[in-house]
């Protein structure tokens, strides 16, 4: 069987819907808030915007258009890429985004790898099918899993950049530059992918396959490299778009901790100065990635556990 | 009982003469256990023979298959005066020497294939594994082994040996995942992937409880063949027939003790324990009961033309009933075989009512069933009850036994009578009523059925529906829970349908008897007229099947 | 801030035989937290917003424990006064996210196929956005303060309830026993109130617990970045962002607010596990 291609496909229909929800959700909300809509786009009662900027905003948004004909409108528009234009960096919010999305996603990316290498390293070490070894490794993965990031980062720049001066207190796109910002964005990840498939794995490590592995004299590491691997796998690889999703959002915190250049940190300033188009335009970018991960993640899980009717995702 | 060695040289490879697997007071305990688990127990294995191992579950017969492999669960402790494979002391082996012998010297098939088979690889992989960790040695034995050494190789041996053992398309069987494979195929696959190392003996757990009767005989011939060819074969099982045709020699095991040993034909016709006479006695005879004909009595409940499918409809769809009709008569049992898949289950819900039908319908009494209107046909539902296999699967976990027995009870009676009428029937099953406030894990399978039984007894149903009531339970217990049920049937008189794909259960219980497989019933008629002289194909191959005997071995009632 | 109110969905691992002293931890420092929350004079009898600069800066020591902060204000007594804020904020969002969460996942269950359809889309919707990024949305709309943060952090952590409550609910309608309910032919309504939403909504409590560590966990990532509680109230994100310029010079001001952050979601996450225990013991 291997990939799934209709369920793929059912994924990829189903993140189309999402993305029109979302869509839909935005463009209801920006026209739930009390008071005038063009006043909240510009960045709501105090932001102080002179009537020309009000006008111009109404004719860009049509607020004085019937609802249905907005709505058709919007959805226009962010059919063909038209997110609008940021009115605080006075540029359209897609160049925007384009320009600030590659450090984001080399940030996202890069955490996700080693999140997940970290956590499969982990499991590989610390799984047993009894004694210390799993409560130990179980609760270290907690803890990681409850270290808030931007704790994390501040912890791991006092301790590695401030205190050892192993790495450098600024972060730019080397490895060394890299590396903090990366590891506080992943290590939480790990704790809690780690967590997810600590209890497959236990379950594979002493289900009836296992025993037979090990009657034809495959020892530990063949057994969990060869068997418990892909079975641990399975609710990690599942959970890949939400942890992406996680990541991004973290991305705010560490960007503007790290004074790094990307999508996050755009996002933060832009919240403060409430710039609405441009922190619509981010967070449905968001979304349309969280859709594309977990597309991907259908496809991956196909590979890793070809039975037709494992859980889906 | 001496190692004595067979020719045979199709396995050639292993050494022959003075192969030994020996065991001497062997205990096995569990950690925070006081009993062991296996206590004082002593074997000896020789290639060529087959040693079987008898017990119901918890006697210690797996736990002793793993000791012998060093595979005992962590936290085991496993002592022995003697523990040697051709003399080589195996206590106290580092877990890299275990890893060699395991595979190379002795093989280990555990039941099930669908759970013994990594699911998610390709059996070729599994059996591939076994040649690739063992290939240095394999190499040195020389003759067509040596292959192992490459993946090539490998592959083309896994196919070789598929095909011996009786796999049909070996090269594309070997790229299928256990789930591809039918039930039969998959032991296959199992045996060769513990054999496939060429070891000198063979451990098999129960082999063949998870396949039908027919796979059965074939599996009892693959693994009389590779006795024949010179393999040592431990078999495990609580399986008499299979015990019967296979085993020279018997160990019978109680809670981990040696009850009784002594040569397979011997013990089984003239056991001297009196457990082993009483497990001989829990393997049903395939007898017909003395019929209780009542043939005009007035009818119970009528099923025509039954149609169900799930999913689309067919061809792409499953259809799990295709036109089946039967009729119970008041007073009398009638059981319907079937094997998994067959639609038995899917027959009882739709008798019962609450299984959509795509077609036919269902009279009780006479009158519409079927037809009615979902809120009348609930309403009237206690006129038919069920017994579920999975007693506790059907039980509120929240509840206790007597709010589980209660619930069935018709509404409108006062505390104090519907308490009563709980202990009567708990009474009529056999239960103390102490068990009430139990909760339904807090019962033993064997209670946890009688309190099922007794909830379908609540509502004073017209017919009682059971479907594989007592197929989970242990061969003892489900001789004494079947005891219950035929005395209910004769106090009662009430009408009963009976599902199991044990014919030994529907013999003892059934007047008729409905044969069942793929949606459609293919053959009905008296209970003896089926037993003895069946004439649909399949059905002869069922009870031919359960005849119980193999290799020119009959199996013959013990005298007592 | 990972939502471990999605690992609540595993099946729960083998009850250990005696009584498990981790979670009796756990359950021990909530009980402390609710006494902050609930009567903080009496846990720390000093003011969190008293400024005395001339001891501002001073590292732990007898006289205060975790320090003090750039007013001079003791670290301690503010991190105590604080739980009120963080558990209100936590109590409320979890509130929110439940109350939604089994709205939806009953829906999805037991409402029929389209409902599923539609309702399991909705989830959908809301989990693919990040739980920072609407929070961040709602606050560009509507102004940063505590009422949207409570609003956003429900709003977030709703689908991965409602997921849990629909699988939950869809596994109990198709047990055995449900079944058993309508076989015995009882009234769908009956078997929906007797049987199958008292054993779905079981574990609920236990979830709920856990969440509500994760949306203080969240509360304070919006504090730290300025967008939630506005100083000087001593709730613990803002006490982290405050400390943000101090990080190498007075490293107290940082360890402690977030030691006190994790151990909150560390004893949320396992204190369920002895509710759970008690729970399958009754």
């Amino acid at each position: 069987m291997g990939v799934p291609w209709r369920a793929v496909l059912w994924r990829a229909v189903g993140g189309l819907i999402v993305l029109w929800a979302a869509a839909t959700a935005t463009f209801f909300a920006i026209r739930a808030v009390p008071g005038d809509p063009a006043q909240a786009v510009l960045g709501g009662p105090g932001s102080q915007a002179g009537p020309e900027a009000l006008a111009q905003v109404r004719a860009e948004y049509g607020f004085d258009q019937p609802l249905w004909m907005q709505y058709l409108r919007t959805l226009g528009r962010l059919a063909s890429g038209e997110l609008g234009t940021s009115y605080s960096l006075h540029r359209p919010v897609a160049a925007v985004i384009g320009e600030q999305l590659g450090g984001t996603l080399l940030l996202a990316v890069l955490a996700l790898l080693v999140a997940w290498v970290l956590a499969l390293a982990w499991l590989l070490a610390t799984t047993r099918t009894r004694g210390p070894w799993n409560t130990l490794g179980s609760g270290v993965e907690l803890v990681a899993a409850a270290l808030p990031e931007f704790w994390l980062a501040a912890v791991l720049i006092v301790v590695f950049s401030s205190t050892l001066h192993w790495l450098p207190g600024l972060s730019d796109n080397t490895a060394g530059g890299l590396a903090l910002p990366v590891l506080a964005l992943a290590i939480p990840l790990a704790g809690f992918l780690a967590q997810t498939m600590r209890g497959s794995m236990m379950d594979s490590l002493t289900a009836p396959y296992s025993l037979s592995a090990r009657a034809r004299g495959e020892r530990s590491t063949g057994l969990r490299l060869r068997h418990s691997i892909r079975h641990a796998a399975a609710p990690g690889i599942a959970l890949s778009g939400w942890a992406f999703g996680y990541l991004i959002g973290g991305s705010v915190v560490i960007e503007t901790i790290f004074a790094r250049p990307g999508l996050g940190r755009t996002l933060y300033n832009a919240v403060t100065i409430r710039d609405v188009p441009l922190v619509t335009g981010i967070v449905l970018v968001s979304a349309a990635a969280y859709v594309l991960v977990t597309v991907l993640a259908e496809i991956v899980g196909g590979l890793v556990d070809p039975r037709p009717g494992r859980a889906a995702a | 009982m001496s190692g004595a060695s067979t020719g045979g040289a199709s396995t050639g490879g292993a050494s022959m003469s003075g192969a030994v697997l020996r065991a001497r007071e062997l205990s096995v305990t569990f950690r925070g256990h006081r009993r062991p688990a296996v206590r004082e127990l002593s074997l000896e294995l020789s290639p060529g023979r087959c040693l079987a191992l008898v017990g119901e579950s918890g006697s210690g017969k797996s736990v002793t298959a793993r000791a012998l492999l060093g595979l005992s669960e962590p936290g085991a402790r496993v002592r022995a005066a003697e523990l040697s494979l051709n003399g080589r002391d195996l206590r106290g082996l580092s877990e890299r020497e275990w890893a060699r012998l395991r595979g190379a010297r002795i093989g280990l098939a555990v039941q099930d294939a669908l759970s013994s088979l990594d699911p998610v690889r390709p059996i070729g992989r599994e059996i591939g594994d076994a040649l690739r960790l063992h290939r240095r040695e394999l190499a040195q034995g020389g003759g067509e082994a040596t292959r192992a050494a490459s993946a090539t190789g490998r592959r083309e041996l896994a196919a070789s040996l598929l095909a011996r053992l009786g796999v049909d398309e070996p090269q594309t069987r070997l790229r299928q995942r256990a789930g591809q494979l039918s039930g039969g195929q998959r032991q296959r696959a199992l045996i060769a992937s513990a054999v496939a190392a060429r070891p000198d003996f063979l451990i098999a757990d129960e082999p063949t409880s998870a396949v039908d009767a027919i796979v059965q005989r074939q599996l009892i011939e693959l693994l009389g063949e590779l006795v024949a060819g010179g393999v040592g074969l431990l078999l495990i099982s609580h399986d008499l027939g299979l015990v019967s045709a296979l085993a020279d020699e018997v160990l019978v095991l109680r809670h981990g003790e040696l009850v009784e040993t002594g040569p397979a034909e011997q013990l089984l016709s003239a056991p001297r324990h009196p457990y082993t006479r009483e497990l001989l006695d829990a393997s049903l005879p395939v007898r017909p009961r003395p019929s209780r004909a009542a043939p005009d009595e007035p009818t119970v409940l009528e099923a025509q033309d039954l149609r169900v499918h799930f999913g689309p409809p067919p061809p792409r769809g499953r259809q799990a009933l295709d036109g089946v009709g039967l009729r119970l008569r008041r007073g009398e049992t009638l059981g319907v075989m079937g094997a998994s898949g067959s639609g038995k289950s899917t027959l009882l819900r739709a008798l019962l009512g609450v299984q959509r039908l795509d077609g036919g319908s269902v009279t009780l009494d006479g009158r519409p069933w079927s037809a009615l209107a979902p809120r009348l046909q609930r309403r009237q539902r206690r006129r038919l009850s069920y017994v579920p296999q999975d007693g506790l699967g059907s039980m509120d976990p929240r509840w206790n036994v007597e709010q589980i027995v209660a619930d069935a009870l018709p509404r409108g009676l006062s505390r104090h009578a519907r308490l009563r009428r709980v202990d009567e029937l708990l009474e009529t099953v056999e239960l103390s009523p102490a068990l009430a406030a139990r909760r339904a894990a807090e019962l033993s399978g064997g209670q946890r059925q009688r309190v099922a039984i007794a909830r379908a007894l609540a509502g004073a149903p017209e017919a009682l529906l059971c479907d594989e009531a007592t197929s989970a339970l242990d061969a003892s217990v489900q001789a004494s829970v079947l005891r219950t049920l035929e005395r209910i049937q004769g106090e009662s008189g009430l009408a009963m349908i009976v599902v199991s794909h044990d014919l030994g259960v529907l013999a003892r219980l059934s007047d008729r008897i409905a044969v069942m497989t793929e949606g459609r019933i293919v053959e009905e008629g008296p209970a003896a007229q089926i037993l003895q002289e069946p004439s649909h194909p399949y059905t002869r191959s069922l009870v031919a099947a359960s005849r119980r005997s193999a290799g020119g071995r009959a199996w013959r009632q013990p005298t007592l | 801030m990972t939502n471990l109110a999605l690992l609540a969905s595993r099946p729960a691992e083998r009850p250990r035989r005696r009584l498990d002293p981790v979670a009796l931890l756990a359950c021990a420092f909530l009980v402390f937290l609710l006494l902050c929350a609930l009567a903080p004079g009496l846990v720390s009898g000093r003011d969190p917003l008293a400024i005395a600069p001339a001891e501002a800066f001073s590292p732990p020591s007898p006289a205060h424990w975790f320090g003090t902060d750039e007013s001079g204000r003791d670290i301690f007594s503010r991190l105590v006064w604080g739980a009120r804020d963080s558990l209100l904020i936590g109590v409320s969002a979890t509130a929110i996210g439940v109350g939604l969460g089994l709205v939806l996942g009953v829906l999805a269950a037991l409402a029929g196929k389209i409902a599923d359809v539609v309702t399991s889309r909705a989830i959908e919707v809301l989990l693919a956005f990040p739980g920072l990024m609407l929070a961040l949305f709602l606050i560009a709309l509507y102004g940063p303060g505590v009422g949207t943060a409570i609003l956003s952090v429900g709003l977030s952590t709703a689908p991965g309830y409602a997921r849990i409550i629909r699988t939950r609910l869809r596994t109990v309608a198709s047990s055995g026993y449900a079944e058993t309910a309508r076989i015995l032919g009882h009234h769908p309504l009956r078997v929906l109130l007797r049987t199958i939403l008292p054993n779905a909504i079981a574990p609920i409590l236990g979830i709920a617990t856990l969440g509500i560590g994760q949306a203080i966990v969240w509360a304070a990532a919006l504090s730290y970045l300025g967008l939630g509680v506005k100083p000087p109230a001593p709730e613990w994100g803002a006490m982290l962002a405050a400390a943000r310029t101090y990080i190498t010079s007075a490293w107290w001001m940082t360890l402690f607010p977030g030691l006190f952050i994790v151990l909150t979601v560390l004893a949320t996450t396992l204190a369920p596990r002895l509710l759970a225990r008690w729970g399958a013991r009754a």
